[in-house]
This record gives structure tokens, C-alpha cells and sequence, in this order.
């Protein structure tokens, strides 16, 4: 990090630093020397180095690996809370499957997704790429981006869903009403509702985004465009061959975490709409909540949660056996 | 590393260019656009809550943009406050947000201390496992964590509306314990290893030498904590269901139905003020911050 920037020599230093300042090979000499066995390993300071691994071990065990864990023997469980859990093999998972509401829920769920990726993508991007241009401002700039972020998700839903009133005197319909646009029912209308959460959405994320980009704008090596320039690049074609080539490994990751935390909304449209207008915006997360927390199925609920983890990861997998052709290329 | 760039280092513009009257006019023009925009975008709702906090419902729902047309409506605040819970809802919050900070903090703290100072044996296998976690979905473990709080095991207890529940599960978030051990890892190690020689123990080191070292990750540590415990929704929603210890994003969507449009808004803003007033203050930690997130996600 700190060699970032300075050219390839800095960076081979900085390896050779690291490499050196590894202390795992000297030390197994005087571990040694200490003697071995119990009191050995108390002298040592062993004790008191289990005692300060106790509460990432406890903690991570008991609500992180535990659960994990569990959720494989719960999904072939039935499990109401009220009767002593039973297995009950592909039960769960067939009912789950046989749903009639499981497709409607993906295919909301997957157009949230490319929704959010067509209006919330390139935004963070262009806006760093300009940023990154900027000689006075550019924390203004990153500072007003980042703030929607910091607003709490529920604030700042209830908040858009009163922008959204269908009434003519709502918030956005008054500013339609300006261009003599009659009122429109964004959030009562099963075509508009979605789009309308993923502005809304969109306009949460961007920031944080914007600012990662910018950091990987800003640590490109100026002697790249130099070196563009000499060639007789303009300003958009080192965009295209230098700027881009150089974050583009960052892009894709970005475009990658996007797509599995979208995969994953619940509280934008649990808050805005409900689900409705006619299920037009019930999401698979939606309905693993339903299942657990409405129904008190909470077989079911972890089985759907296990799917949907699993298409998680076999979506990771694809991209990145796709993205790497790209990059090799 | 900004302020370098800022004398030495170029981007895409040359200087040249930014002298050439069209590049010159085009960037001022697109300056004006982004800044308006962002501006109009970014702290409009805001400023609009703000409004709103402060409006009746009558002018809310019939003129929003309306310059305070019946006035300005302080009470909304204090209704909202000490009279529909909300006041108890903000305490509720503080007690999550300062419960999942400490906890968070110490965890991570004393996870990157072993693994990247301490280097037990058994290190690498910690952070094998933390760092697995990262890869697999927070979606598997949301209905097997609710009932694990149910039923704790080893511990079995119930932690059902305990504000644990919050606290506990906060601890164990990879992308904290692997800022802290990151940091951790870049110390110098040799004092570390001179203190061991004249006598420290490990406490010792780390009260003494690691934490001194180390305040500026952990204030962007406890930053990233607070703001994120303060936005949770999700799960609090679930294990604290009952009225007398619902932080704030809880109580606040079933306000929608129960007091009027200016008292739900004075409520929104009051839920908003702390975040808010943390980010214009430490704007450069969050920023810096942010950026250094996605060296660490790549």
C-alpha cells in the first residue's frame, strides 16, 4: 500500500521487505529452547495467548460457524419451534420448489438485479472517473457522493416512499407537474414500482462505491498516460486504453459484489412496497422471511436460503471463469 | 498519497491541457452540472427531511416544496420524542450501537493480536476460518443464527429480545478482524520482540505497545462499526421484537400507520442527526476509508 504508485522498483522493495521482516522461521529455534510440554507452552505464553483467541474463537463459533454448520441439517428438518424438530429428508426442499410464488420471486428478484446494475453501475464510475480529475473539490465531491450512504436504510426508504406519493402533491409528482406530467403511481403500479426501488436503492449505494473507485483512479501511474500521451492519445482514448485496462480488475469485482448483494435485497422492497402491488416485488430473501417468520417454518426457510446461497456461489464461479478470459485476453 | 498526486502525479488531463481554453470551459461546465446535481441529489432529501421535521402534515402532503406555508412546527419534535416512544427507541439504539461497538472492537482486537503478532500454531487456522466466512453468504446462516440465539449452545440460554443478541453476533464480522490484522501485520515487529526479551507478557505488549501504535485503525475501525450497527435493520427486527427495547429502525416503519406524517418525519430526521453529524465530522476517516475497502475486497 504505502509503495503504491512509486513504480515497479518500490513495489520489488517492498517485496523484499516483506519477504525479510517474516518472523515465523527464527522463532521455531527458541520455541525450542523454552522446553516443551505443558510448562513449557504456559511459560511460553501460551495460556495467555488462548485466553486473547477466546472471544474471536467463541464469537465466530457460536454465531458464525454454528449457524453455517447448522443450516445443512435444518433444511432437512421440520421445525415450528412448537414441536421437537423431526427429519423429514427432501420435504423442504421440494415444498420450497413447488412453490407457485418461487418464480415469480426469482424472476423479481433477478430483475432487481439487472435493474440495479443498468441504472447504478456506471454511475460510480463516471462520476470517479470525473472526480479523479478534480484539483480542488474532489472531497466535496466524495463527500456529498458518500452521503446517502450514511443515512440508516429505514430512514431513508420511508423517506423515498413519501417522494413517491401518487398524489398529485407529492414530492416527485409536483416536479412532474412542472412539465405538465400527470401524476404517476410509482409504487402502486406493478410495472413502475420495481424501477422505483432501485433508484431509490441506487441512490443509497453509489457513494461508497464511487469512493473505491476513485482510490483505484487516483493510484494509476501518471507515466502511463504520459507515455499514451506521447503516442498522441487524446483524452478519451487513454480513457479507453489507459484508465479503464487499468481498473478493470476492480470493476469486475465491483460488478460482481453488486450482483450477489443485490441477489440478497430484502429491506428496500420489505419497507417500500410490501411485496406489492401484486407480488410484483417479492424477492426470494422476502420469501425465506415469510417462511421462517410468518409461517414459523423454519425448515423450509433455511432450505430456500441454502438454494439461494448455492446459486450465490455457482453465479461467483461462472463470473469468474468468464472474467478471466477477459482479463487474460 | 492525494497530496502527492495532487503536485507531482498526473491523471488522464496533462497540465498542458488544462490550460487549453476548451478543456478549460468544457471541465468548468461539468463541474457546474456534477456539483448541482450532486448537491440537489445528495443533500436535497436531507435538507427536505429536515423540512419536513418541521412542517405539519397538512403542508407535507399538500405542498412539499411549500416554505414552512403554516409555519414552523417545533412540537413535532418533542411529540415525537417523549410522547409516541421515539426517545426510548434512540436510547434503545445508543445501547446497540455502543454494545456492538465495544464487542465488535475487543474482538477484533484480540483475533488480529493472535494472528498476526502472537502467531500461535493454531493462527493460521483461525484465520483460514474467519476469512472463509467472507465467502460464504450472510443469507445461509440468517434463519440458523435466529435460532441459535433461541438456544445458544454451550451457553443455552435464550437471548431473544437481550440486547446480546445484537451485541454478540456483531463481534463476528470477518471484514473488521481482517482491517484490524492487516493493520496488525504492519507493525514492527522487532518491538514487539524486544519487549518480550526485557519481560513484557502478552497483555502487556498489547495494552502497551500494540494499541498506542494502532489508534488510527481502530478509530476507523469503531466508525465503520457504529454507522453500520446504527443502520442495521434486518436483525434487530428479528431478536428484539419487544416494544420497551426496539432500537430505532425498528420502531420507525410501524410509525407509518400509527402518528401523523409530521411527527413520523421529525422522527426519521432524529434517527438520521447522529450518523449524519458523525460522517460531516470524520468525513476524512470514512472517506479514506472507504477507499482502502476496496483494496482490501481486491
Amino acid at each position: 500500500m504505502l509503495y503504491r504508485g512509486k513504480g515497479a522498483m518500490a513495489v520489488k522493495v517492498a517485496r523484499a521487505h516483506e519477504a525479510t521482516s517474516e518472523p515465523t522461521t527464527p522463532r521455531a529455534p527458541k520455541r525450542a529452547r523454552r522446553g516443551t510440554g505443558l510448562r513449557g507452552w504456559y511459560r511460553g505464553g501460551g495460556l495467555s495467548t488462548l485466553l486473547l483467541a477466546l472471544p474471536v474463537i467463541l464469537v465466530f463459533g457460536l454465531f458464525s460457524w454454528w449457524p453455517i454448520i447448522a443450516s445443512i441439517p435444518m433444511s432437512i428438518q421440520k421445525n415450528d419451534l412448537v414441536q421437537p424438530a423431526s427429519y423429514v429428508g427432501w420435504a423442504n426442499f421440494r415444498a420450497v420448489l413447488s412453490d407457485p410464488l418461487l418464480p415469480t420471486a426469482i424472476q423479481n428478484t433477478v430483475w432487481f438485479t439487472l435493474l440495479a446494475v443498468v441504472i447504478g453501475f456506471p454511475v460510480p464510475i463516471l462520476l470517479a472517473t470525473y472526480a479523479a480529475e478534480l484539483r480542488r473539490g474532489r472531497g466535496l465531491v466524495s463527500a456529498l457522493a458518500y452521503l446517502p450512504g450514511v443515512i440508516p436504510p429505514v430512514v431513508s426508504v420511508l423517506l423515498w416512499k413519501q417522494f413517491y406519493d401518487p398524489d398529485g402533491s407529492g414530492l416527485f409528482n409536483t416536479v412532474l407537474g412542472w412539465f405538465s406530467i400527470p401524476p404517476q403511481p410509482f409504487l402502486q403500479n406493478a410495472i413502475s414500482a420495481m424501477p422505483s426501488i432501485v433508484v431509490q436503492a441506487t441512490w443509497a449505494g453509489f457513494g461508497s462505491t464511487t469512493i473505491i473507485y476513485l482510490a483505484a483512479l487516483m493510484s494509476i501511474r501518471s507515466d502511463l498516460y504520459d507515455a499514451a500521451e506521447l503516442d498522441g492519445g487524446g483524452i478519451v482514448q487513454r480513457a479507453w486504453h489507459v484508465t479503464l485496462p487499468q481498473i478493470r480488475h476492480i470493476i469486475l469485482l465491483m460488478l460482481l459484489l453488486q450482483i450477489i448483494g443485490t441477489l440478497q435485497v430484502f429491506t428496500e422492497p420489505y419497507l417500500m412496497t410490501g411485496g406489492g402491488p401484486a407480488n410484483a416485488t417479492v424477492t426470494v430473501l422476502m420469501l425465506v422471511y415469510d417462511y421462517a417468520f410468518v409461517y414459523g417454518n423454519y425448515g423450509q426457510a433455511t432450505a430456500l436460503s441454502l438454494l439461494l446461497a448455492i446459486a450465490l456461489g455457482v453465479v461467483s464461479i461462472v463470473y469468474y471463469r468468464v472474467t478471466r478470459r477477459w482479463s487474460s485476453s | 498519497m492525494s497530496k502527492v498526486a495532487e503536485t507531482e502525479e498526473r491523471t488522464n488531463l496533462s497540465q498542458l491541457e488544462r490550460r487549453r481554453p476548451a478543456v478549460r470551459i468544457g471541465f468548468a461546465v461539468l463541474t457546474t452540472v456534477v456539483v448541482a446535481f450532486l448537491v440537489l441529489a445528495c443533500a436535497g432529501p436531507l435538507i427536505v427531511l429536515a423540512k419536513w421535521a418541521t412542517s405539519s402534515s397538512q403542508d407535507i402532503i399538500s405542498d412539499p416544496f411549500g416554505w414552512w406555508p403554516s409555519g414552523v412546527v417545533w412540537s413535532n419534535l418533542n411529540t415525537a420524542l417523549f410522547q409516541i416512544g421515539i426517545g426510548q427507541n434512540f436510547l434503545n439504539t445508543l445501547w446497540v450501537v455502543l454494545g456492538s461497538w465495544i464487542i465488535g472492537l475487543s474482538v477484533a482486537v484480540t483475533g488480529g493480536y493472535v494472528i498476526a503478532i502472537l502467531r500461535p500454531w493454531y493462527a493460521r487456522f483461525l484465520n483460514a476460518a474467519i476469512l472463509a466466512t467472507l465467502f460464504i453468504p450472510g443469507i445461509i446462516s440468517l434463519v440458523p443464527l435466529y435460532l441459535t440465539i433461541l438456544h445458544v449452545p454451550v451457553l443455552g440460554v435464550n437471548l431473544l429480545n437481550s440486547f446480546w443478541a445484537v451485541w454478540l453476533p456483531a463481534g463476528a464480522h470477518a471484514f473488521n478482524v481482517l482491517l484490524v490484522t492487516r493493520f496488525f501485520r504492519s507493525l514492527p515487529s522487532e518491538v514487539f520482540e524486544a519487549a518480550k526479551v526485557d519481560g513484557a507478557g502478552p497483555f502487556r505488549v498489547l495494552f502497551s505497545l500494540v494499541l498506542p501504535m494502532s489508534r488510527p485503525i481502530l478509530g476507523v475501525a469503531s466508525l465503520l462499526m457504529i454507522v453500520a450497527s446504527w443502520k442495521d435493520f434486518l436483525w434487530p427486527l428479528l431478536v428484539l421484537p419487544s416494544t420497551s427495547v426496539q432500537p430505532l429502525a425498528v420502531a420507525l416503519p410501524q410509525l407509518e400507520t400509527t402518528t401523523t406524517m409530521g411527527v413520523l418525519m421529525a422522527s426519521l430526521f432524529i434517527a438520521t442527526i447522529v450518523p449524519v453529524l458523525l460522517f460531516l465530522v470524520f468525513q476524512r476517516q470514512f472517506l479514506r476509508n472507504a477507499g482502502q475497502a476496496g483494496a482490501l475486497k481486491a
